[in-house]
């Protein structure tokens, strides 16, 4: 599909999006406090954080495949279906409105390909399933489209491929089958939960190209899930950077990694080793200290704790979102105060 | 597949050779034989049996030749189909035991099969909505039903029964079906005074299925596959059903060999109880009496029936288990 003016109009937009998990015991953890994140057709966001920042909870989120004790209590998920937008977060999860939505129009693809394939099905059994239901195919054509599916994942034999089991694969191999499962029914939104975190890197840059042409192909949105800032910059269009449930940095990928805004975007970037000559080599410098539980977190910008610039207000008020540059923005209260200071 | 089934009915044949063996060993440990008791039971009633009737009785049964003699002489008749004949019964093991195990295969059968019908749903609902009333409500019955011994409910069953409908649970036959055959009315005799049993034998059963389905079942609720046919679109029932029930009956279903034996052996106390002309009495009666040749044959196809339920199950296995079907080549 060419590239249209219309592109630019956002397929998904997440507006203040919070996720609280409840438990019997304990009080409500929020693990996700404020998200917003807009996905574009044909383009790729990176959400990076740390472990447990929120990144795949807010990547269920989307697709509502979250526990039964998790609630959206606040913010907005706005899918634009064509015929007007549907806010996935007031959707029943289990609901025909939204199950048409999954599968169909996003559908995801996994870090573990061995655990989140079923073990005693078929490859082309599971791919063939999604063809049936939301394209109403019989058994025979789906299988064709399967067949051709694998062949386009680069899943070599895909005739005879599409009887195996998912153990009887490589690594590599069952995720190409994933994405093929993910791709069955041309969804206009991919969400990929670190798909690359479980194999090694040959095999991970094999993914990333292919995600990367079937992308050319599909014309379809992507939400990139990973910690790994190099497979970041390979694929990805725009970032965001979480941290412990806030999105803190979001923009432009080669503008937020030339010029990271939020002490917290800065410090991973410095945490990074580069390549170097050994005379120009410099010490990585980590960030100190480690994540709170989200129990802890400040009731201003989360990272305050660990902020090497932390001052007055970053403890108690929450920072607004600021705009840096055309589409660049960060939740700090540095650039705010610069701003005033320059006011002043 | 061919190749794995046939290595199977050779390891079959060697593991009920060795079992005859000890089975026949073991049914003469205690001292004595079916004459000894059989005089203690006269001299208890105050008979007198002439010393030479015994000694020719016993000669004629070979029974003071030694072990192996006996043991070669059993073995060559089985393989004759001649299972030998009851002291007791003074009557062929062969006619005796084949009524005995229809109606304790028939009667358990149906037991299993309403374990089944009861457990799956219980099982799949305690998992799917763990920690709720109705999960609660499943795992007290199910304690409930584990904790009372069968005999136990059976009494309470027959006493319930006479007080309030006056009526006698106990057999699987009227008097008047007892030798007949099968016809509709046999059949419908038969589910009248069956339903009891299949229902106190089912209990005990069910409640274990019910813990081990959904504790199978809350495991396979974890996994990533899960998600992924959540993430198809596919409808909670038939994710559900179709991939983590599916996985959860796997250790189900290679158990399900050890079935066959306990259809068998596993009603003893309540047949007694109910009185139901099944194999279980008839063996511990056998065993008491040191009947040898009874007990034997009713030992050996009872452990005839264990190795073929479990290369049912491992067929089984094999072909719903992919990973073990291709592991095996």
């Amino acid at each position: 599909m060419p590239q249209t003016p219309m592109a630019a109009k956002p397929l998904l937009t997440i507006n203040d999006m919070s996720i609280v998990f409840s438990s019997p015991d304990e009080a409500d953890i929020e693990a996700v406090r404020q998200v917003d994140l807009t996905l574009t057709p044909g383009k790729t966001l990176a959400l990076v954080g740390e472990s447990g920042c929120g990144k795949s909870v807010t990547a269920r989120a989307v697709l509502r495949l979250l526990d039964r004790n998790a609630k959206i209590p606040s913010g907005k998920i706005l899918y634009d279906t064509g015929a007007g937008p549907v806010d996935i977060a007031r959707l029943n999860s289990d609901s025909l409105a939204m199950r048409a939505i999954r599968g169909a129009e996003i559908s995801m693809i996994f870090q573990e390909p061995m655990s989140s394939l079923s073990p005693v099905h078929t490859i082309g059994d599971q791919i063939d399933e999604i063809i049936v239901l939301h394209d109403r195919l019989n058994k025979k054509q789906a299988r064709e489209r399967t067949i051709s599916l694998l062949d386009q994942v680069g899943v070599p034999g895909a005739r005879d491929r599409a009887n195996a089991y998912p153990f009887e694969l490589s690594g590599g191999l069952r995720q190409r089958a994933m994405i093929a499962m993910a791709l069955a029914c041309t969804p206009k939104l991919l969400i990929a939960d670190e798909p690359t975190t479980a194999l090694d890197v040959t095999t991970q840059a094999q993914i990333l190209d292919l995600l990367r042409q079937l992308q050319d192909d599909f014309g379809m949105a992507m939400l990139f899930i990973t910690h790994d800032l190099g497979v970041v910059a390979e694929i990805a269009d725009e970032i965001a950077v979480m941290y412990l449930g806030d999105v803190v940095e979001q923009g432009d990928v080669y503008e937020v990694f030339r010029a990271p805004k939020h002490p917290y975007t800065q410090a991973l970037m410095n945490s990074v080793p580069r390549l170097m000559r050994k005379a120009e080599r410099q010490r990585l410098t980590p960030i100190k200290g480690t994540v709170p539980s989200p129990k802890d977190r400040p009731n201003g910008c989360a990272f305050t704790s660990r902020c090497p610039h932390a001052f007055g207000p970053c403890a108690e008020i929450r920072p607004q979102r600021t705009m840096v540059s055309t589409g660049h923005t960060a939740r700090c209260h540095l650039l705010t105060h610069e701003k005033a200071e320059a006011f002043a | 597949m061919v190749q794995f089934i046939i290595r199977r009915l050779i390891a079959m044949l060697l593991t009920l050779f060795a079992i005859s063996f000890v089975a026949f060993a073991i049914i003469q440990l205690p001292p004595g034989d079916y004459l000894t008791s059989y005089i203690a039971s006269l001299a208890a009633t105050g008979d007198q049996v002439d010393p030479r009737v015994i000694e020719n009785l016993r000669a004629q049964y070979g029974l003071g030749e030694p072990y192996l003699v006996q043991y070669w002489k059993w073995l060559a008749g089985i393989l004759q189909g001649n299972f030998g004949s009851s002291f007791e019964w003074k009557r062929p093991v062969t006619e005796l035991i084949w009524g005995r195990l229809g109606n304790s295969i028939l009667v358990e059968g149906l037991a299993v099969i309403v374990m089944w019908f009861i457990a799956l749903p219980i099982g799949i609902y305690a998992a799917v909505r763990k920690y709720s009333l109705g999960d609660y409500l499943a795992t007290v019955a199910g304690f409930i039903g584990l904790a009372v011994p069968n005999f136990l409910f059976a009494l309470i069953l027959m006493y319930l029964a006479y007080t309030w409908f006056g009526t006698t649970l106990g057999g699987l036959f009227s008097p008047e079906f007892e030798t007949a055959r099968w016809s509709l009315p046999r059949i419908w005799d038969f589910f009248a005074h069956a339903w009891a049993p299949v229902l106190v034998l089912a209990t005990g059963g069910t409640a274990e299925l019910i813990r081990i389905l959904r504790a199978n079942l809350l495991d396979e609720l974890k996994k990533p596959y899960v998600v992924t046919a959540r993430a198809k679109g596919l409808p909670e029932w038939k994710v559900i059903l179709k991939y983590p029930v599916r996985l959860a009956l796997n250790p189900l279903i290679s158990t399900i060999g050890w079935l066959l034996p306990a259809l068998v052996s596993g009603s003893v106390i309540v047949s007694v109880v109910m009185n139901l002309p099944t194999a279980g009495p008839m063996l511990l009666r056998s065993l008491t009496t040191q009947d040898m040749y009874l007990a034997g044959a009713i030992i050996l196809l009872l452990s005839v029936l264990t190795v073929i339920g479990t290369l049912i199950s491992d067929i089984l296995l094999a072909l719903i288990d992919p990973r073990i079907r291709y592991g095996a080549k």
